[in-house]
C-alpha cells in the first residue's frame, strides 16, 4: 500500500482536486462571459453567446472533451507556426499528418517529461472550462433574468447607467438565483473528473486500473489477483463521500445566501426569526 | 468505391454485418457518415432499452422513497444516492470488473462482461435512480385537492394510484424526464470508453468518430458529424416526448395546456 506506484495513486487524488480547483473558477468566468454575451444588445454577439449555450445541450459532453483536446493542441501549434516560421513552404496538413515546423511544436520535443505532463493537464483544464463554461453560462443567463424587474427599474429611477445597474444591482442579486443551478453543476463537475483518464492524464482511474490489474496472469509484479474491482469500489466510495460532503456544504451556503433576499427562502428565514 | 457501395459495406458494421475490415486509407466523407451513423445503432439500442426498463423501476423507486415502511424507504434512498452520487464512468468500470470476477465463479455470467448486456444493466440502474428522484419530486408536488377528490370518490389502494396519482405524477415530471432521456442518450457514448471492450471493432458512434480522428489526426471532420447525428437524435427524442406530453395533458383547457417548454436545462 506504500509502494511508489501507490504513492502515484494518492498523488493523483490531488490531480483531481487541482483540476476541480482550477476548472471551477475558470468555467465560472467562461460562463459569465457567455451569459453577458447572450444578453448583449448587439445581435451577432448575442447569437454567439446563445449558440455557445445551446450547442452543448445537443451533443454528448464526452465528444466535446475528445474533440477539444486535439483541436486546441492543433490550434496552438498552428498559431505558433504562423508566428515562428513565416517562411515555411510546406503544407501543415499532409494527408493524415499534422506537421508544424520544429520550433513551433508544443511542447518542444527537447523539453523534459514534466513539461509534457503539465501541458496535457493544461489542455484538459481548458477543455473542461470550455464545456462547463457553457453549462454555467446557461445557469447565469437564467439567473440574470430571474432578478425581479422592479429592482432594475428602481436602479434606473435612481439614475444609474446601464453599466452601473449591471454591476451594482444585477450581479450581486443574481447569485441566490444561480446557486441551485451552480451547485448542481458542481456535482456534475465532480462526477465528470474521471473523464480526465480519457484525455490522457494519469489520474485515479488510470492508477486504479494499473495497480488492481495483473500485468500478466502468471507472472506479475503485484502479489495478488485481479483486484481492480476493489480499487474501483474504493473510487466509488470516494466519489460518494465527496458529493455528499459538497451537498451538505452547499445547503449551508444556500441558507446563508438566502438571508435577507426577496425570495421564499429568505422570507421563511425572516418568519422563523421573527 | 462509390458511396452506395460504402453504405452497403459499412451501414451495419457496428453489429457485425458487412465488410470485416474497417477502411484503411482515403477516409472519404461518405465513410465517415456511414460508419458513425452505423455506430449510432448502439446508442439507440442502449438508450431505448435502458429508458423503457428504467421507467418501471423508477416508478417503483419513487413510490418506495415515499413509502411509510422504513426498510423500503431507506433502501430506495440508498439506491438513488449510490447511483446519483457517483460518476457513471466509475460505475461502468466497477460493474465490468465485478462481472469479470463473477465470470470466474460461474460461466453463466459470461454475457454480462460484454457491453450489450453488462453496460445495459448499468445504464438501466443509473437512469432508474435519476428518474426515480424526478418522479419522487413529482409525487410530492401532486396537489392535495386531487388526492382528496380521489378519496371522496372512494378510490383506494392500487386503483387510486393507477387512475389518479400516477398520471398526475407523470404529467408533473414529464419536462424533467425529457431532459433525463436526452442525457441518458448522451451517456450511452461512455460505454465503449470505459472498461467494456468493443469486440471486433464493433462500437458506438463516438467509438468510430474517435477511430477516424485518431487515424486522420483531424478532429474537425468526424466530431462535427457525430454532433450532427446527436442533435438529430435529441430532436427526435424531444418530438416523441412532446407527443406523450400532449396526451398526458389532453384533459386540460386549451390555454392551460402548455407545450413541452424547451427549457434549455443542461443539467441532469
Amino acid at each position: 500500500m506504500t509502494t511508489g506506484k501507490h504513492m502515484s495513486l494518492y498523488l493523483s487524488v490531488f490531480v483531481v482536486l487541482a483540476l476541480l480547483g482550477i476548472t471551477a473558477p475558470a468555467a465560472l468566468a467562461f460562463g459569465f462571459g457567455g451569459a453577458v454575451a447572450a444578453r448583449s444588445r448587439i445581435a451577432p454577439v448575442s447569437w454567439l453567446g446563445k449558440a455557445y449555450i445551446a450547442i452543448v445541450r445537443g451533443v454528448p459532453d464526452i465528444a466535446f472533451f475528445l474533440f477539444f483536446v486535439i483541436a486546441l493542441d492543433q490550434f496552438f501549434e498552428w498559431i505558433r507556426h504562423q508566428v515562428k516560421c513565416p517562411g515555411w513552404e510546406e503544407a501543415i496538413r499532409r494527408g493524415n499528418d499534422f506537421i508544424v515546423c520544429p520550433p513551433a511544436k508544443l511542447p518542444l520535443s527537447t523539453s523534459p517529461q514534466w513539461v509534457h505532463e503539465t501541458y496535457g493537464f493544461f489542455l484538459a483544464v481548458l477543455t473542461f472550462a470550455i464545456v462547463f463554461g457553457a453549462f454555467s453560462a446557461n445557469v447565469l443567463f437564467g439567473a440574470m433574468r430571474a432578478v425581479p424587474r422592479a429592482q432594475l427599474e428602481t436602479a434606473e429611477a435612481y439614475g444609474m447607467s446601464r453599466r452601473q445597474t449591471f454591476w451594482r444591482i444585477l450581479v450581486p442579486q443574481m447569485w441566490v438565483y444561480a446557486l441551485p443551478g451552480l451547485s448542481n453543476l458542481w456535482m456534475v463537475l465532480i462526477k465528470a473528473t474521471p473523464l480526465l483518464f480519457l484525455l490522457g492524464v494519469e489520474d485515479i482511474v488510470y492508477w486504479a486500473r494499473e495497480l488492481g490489474g495483473t500485468a500478466n496472469p502468471r507472472f506479475t509484479s503485484y502479489p495478488h489477483g485481479d483486484w481492480r474491482m476493489w480499487y474501483f469500489l474504493a473510487l466509488l466510495v470516494f466519489y460518494l463521500g465527496f458529493t455528499r460532503i459538497s451537498e451538505i456544504f452547499l445547503e449551508k451556503l444556500m441558507v446563508k445566501l438566502s438571508h435577507g433576499q426577496a425570495t421564499s427562502g429568505g422570507e421563511a428565514q425572516r418568519r422563523a426569526g421573527a | 468505391m462509390s458511396c452506395w457501395q460504402t453504405i452497403q459495406d459499412y451501414a451495419l458494421r457496428s453489429v457485425g454485418i458487412g465488410e470485416r475490415l474497417l477502411p484503411r486509407e482515403g477516409y472519404t466523407l461518405c465513410e465517415h457518415f456511414t460508419l458513425i451513423g452505423s455506430g449510432l445503432i448502439w446508442n439507440v439500442y442502449f438508450g431505448t432499452l435502458a429508458l423503457l426498463a428504467g421507467f418501471f423501476l423508477a416508478t417503483a423507486v419513487a413510490v418506495g422513497k415515499s413509502s411509510r415502511n422504513r426498510l423500503i424507504r431507506k433502501s430506495s434512498e440508498w439506491f438513488i444516492f449510490i447511483f446519483r452520487g457517483s460518476p457513471l464512468f466509475i460505475q461502468f468500470f466497477f460493474a465490468y470488473f465485478l462481472f469479470l470476477s463473477l465470470k470466474g465463479v460461474h460461466p453463466w455470467f459470461d454475457p454480462f462482461t460484454s457491453a450489450w448486456l453488462g453496460a445495459l444493466i448499468v445504464l438501466f440502474l443509473n437512469t432508474a435512480a435519476y428518474s426515480g428522484e424526478i418522479f419522487y419530486g413529482a409525487l410530492r408536488a401532486i396537489p392535495k385537492g386531487d388526492i382528496e377528490a380521489a378519496d371522496a370518490y372512494g378510490f383506494t389502494g392500487l386503483a387510486r394510484f393507477r387512475r389518479i396519482v400516477w398520471p398526475t405524477m407523470l404529467r408533473l415530471a414529464w419536462p424533467a424526464y425529457t431532459n433525463e432521456a436526452i442525457f441518458l442518450f448522451h451517456a450511452t457514448t461512455l460505454v465503449f470508453f470505459s472498461a467494456f471492450p468493443a469486440w471486433g471493432q464493433r462500437g458506438d458512434a463516438l467509438y468510430y468518430a474517435k477511430f477516424f480522428a485518431d487515424k486522420t489526426f483531424n478532429p474537425f471532420v468526424p466530431y462535427p458529424i457525430l454532433a450532427g447525428y446527436f442533435i438529430l437524435l435529441t430532436l427526435v427524442i424531444i418530438g416523441l416526448f412532446g407527443l406523450v406530453n400532449r396526451r398526458l395533458n389532453r384533459h386540460l383547457p386549451q390555454e392551460a395546456r402548455r407545450g413541452l417548454k424547451l427549457r434549455v436545462n443542461l443539467i441532469r
